[in-house]
């Protein structure tokens, strides 16, 4: 396959989705040099050739994931995410994304084990995560947390009933109605739990 | 575990069995891609984070029933060229062949399993059968993944479903593919409006090795887009009544070309035999267009006691790392094009070429 820049032979492949398309870039070994695409930075190339900018995420641009510090300028350039907890810190941004890239917006299929047995427990947004501070000025430091198998993980606690009230308020008034649903079953569920007891 | 060389002395087996409608579906692959919780995605880590998460992940993968006595490589110790014989065979991504550093792939003994770690998402476990069987691929994907979920923390949403580095493979992280051969199809002129119609229900058409290649050797994949929103076996469901409806349409094809342009065929097989069995330089490209009519050859009796896995594995061993692997060094791609025609030589010897048709009259 040539490349995209001269004719040389590509070697190095870019796939990224902008506006819900996704676009493909091909390089040689040589312009991917010279255009600075490296294993970690260089993403915000094939937008450079596509032309226009993505305005499907539409946060903050200083919005950052609190356990990765992946921001939300980051993922408007490159189309991807930086840790499984960036989905909490831009769900909202990437909704209208979603629509247009799939049949859904909402998982049907396989679940792991512990989800389904455990009870649903909604997640309570933006707070779910352990969050690690990023360090002052580095904001794109990942604090890893220590490797913690699943033998060794603790059993999920049951979120506080307040806290899901509060869940649940903010989901109504956000008119956010298929969460704030989930929510009320888990509130029932586990105050008929506590009475049971 | 077992060594790089046991493991591609032998073919894999779906590379010697036929399945279902084996005369023009190769293979069929589904992928499931899977991350842990707590750890950035490969792309956005430090080396430190994916070298940690391979050594806790890789022994969990290692000691999976299936994987048992599979093999087991740190890309770090693998050669250029053996990485891209595992591109070339499919039991890795051209994608990740390219990392080094805090990579590893995990094989099993039948070269039907692979899990590749730290790629773009921290797990793709990807399972291959031979001809249109998308079910019995995913069923070796589901059985590991739902091994490796009872030792690993997966990274999964209620509504989003399981987390992936790009938004696109959310949900059930699934792709299935079926990698075709349409060469009456593609002779007949009637590949673009079949292509043009699988692309409007969603699903992706790509060339040999996947996304931006070309359709050399008239090999095409077709896979789904969509992850989020639909179950697995939906998913799979809807790509094989696709796969089908471009089955038939080949299949009217081939029988058009046997009784409308019967010349034309026999010309086309003709050729590639008289060139494979003689030629002394063979481009990659040359190759495998010619082998794909020797193929059809072979599915319409033009070309008889010929296996067709023989020329399946052909067009493996003819690719530029198999190749060079045989020789033992690298090779200029001069040198291989000749390495190419003579190994192809030699594994046509025993086939006889097309029988002669009688001579009409006016000739004599």
């Amino acid at each position: 396959m040539k490349c995209d820049v001269c004719e040389a032979e590509a070697s190095v492949f870019l796939t990224q989705i902008i506006n819900g398309q996704m676009t493909t870039v091909n390089l040689c070994e040589g312009c991917s040099k010279s255009k600075g695409v490296t294993e970690e930075t260089g993403f915000g190339l094939a937008e450079a050739f596509v032309g226009a900018a993505p305005r499907a995420v539409e946060t903050s641009p200083d919005l950052a994931c609190p356990s990765c510090g992946f921001t939300a300028a980051q993922l408007k350039k490159i189309g991807r995410m930086g840790c499984p907890e960036c989905y909490d810190t831009f769900r909202e941004g990437i909704e209208g994304l979603l629509r247009g890239m799939h049949k859904g917006t909402r998982h049907v299929g396989k679940r792991p084990s512990a989800i389904i047995t455990a009870a649903p427990s909604p997640k309570p947004r933006r707070s779910s995560v352990p969050a690690p501070a990023p360090a002052p000025g580095m904001t794109s430091t990942i604090t890893t947390p220590a490797i913690t198998l699943k033998e060794e993980t603790p059993a999920p606690m049951p979120p506080d009933i307040n806290k899901l009230r509060a869940e649940l308020d903010l989901a109504v008034k956000e008119e956010r109605y298929e969460d704030a649903a989930t929510i009320k079953a888990e509130i029932d569920r586990q105050t008929k739990d506590t009475a049971a007891k | 575990m077992m060594r790089f060389s046991t493991l591609i002395k032998n073919p894999a087996d779906w590379m010697k069995g036929s399945g279902p409608h084996s005369e023009i579906v190769m293979t069929s692959r589904v992928r499931l891609a899977r991350n842990l919780r707590g750890f950035p995605f490969p792309g956005f880590s430090q080396e430190h984070q994916r070298i940690e998460l391979l050594k806790a992940a890789r022994p969990v993968v290692e000691e999976l029933p299936e994987m048992r006595d599979g093999y087991s490589v740190d890309y770090t110790e693998l050669s250029k060229i053996r990485k891209q014989v595992l591109v070339e065979r499919h039991l890795v991504s051209r994608e990740h062949a390219a990392r080094t550093t805090g990579c590893a792939v995990v094989i099993d003994r039948r070269q039907s399993i692979s899990v590749m770690i730290n790629e773009e998402d921290h797990f793709r476990l990807q399972g291959i059968r031979p001809g249109l069987n998308l079910r019995g691929a995913y069923e070796l994907v589901d059985r590991i993944d739902t091994e490796m979920d009872a030792a690993l923390p997966y990274a999964f949403d209620g509504k989003l479903g399981y987390l992936t580095a790009c938004p696109t493979n959310l949900g059930t992280g699934m792709r299935a593919s079926v990698m075709l051969h349409l060469p009456g199809l593609v002779l007949l002129d009637q590949i673009n409006p079949v292509i043009k119609a699988v692309g409007k229900i969603g699903l992706a058409v790509r060339g040999l090795y996947g996304e931006g290649t070309e359709a050399l050797g008239n090999l095409f994949q077709i896979s789904n887009q969509h992850t989020l929103g639909e179950a697995e076996p939906e998913i799979i469901t809807q790509i094989e009544k696709v796969i089908e409806g471009v089955i038939r349409s080949e299949q009217t094809a081939r029988a058009k070309l046997l009784e409308d342009h019967h010349t034309m065929l026999s010309d086309q097989v003709g050729r590639a035999y008289a060139i494979l069995r003689y030629a002394h330089v063979l481009t990659s490209k040359e190759a495998l267009n010619l082998l794909s009519m020797l193929r059809l050859g072979a599915d319409l009796d033009l070309i008889t006691n010929c296996d067709r896995s023989l020329l399946d594995l052909l067009l493996l061993e003819i690719q530029p790392a198999h190749l060079q692997l045989g020789a033992e060094r690298e090779l200029s791609p001069e040198e291989r094009d000749v390495a190419r025609a003579e190994i192809t030589r030699s594994r046509l010897q025993g086939i006889q070429g097309p029988p002669d048709l009688p001579v009409s009259p006016s000739v004599n």
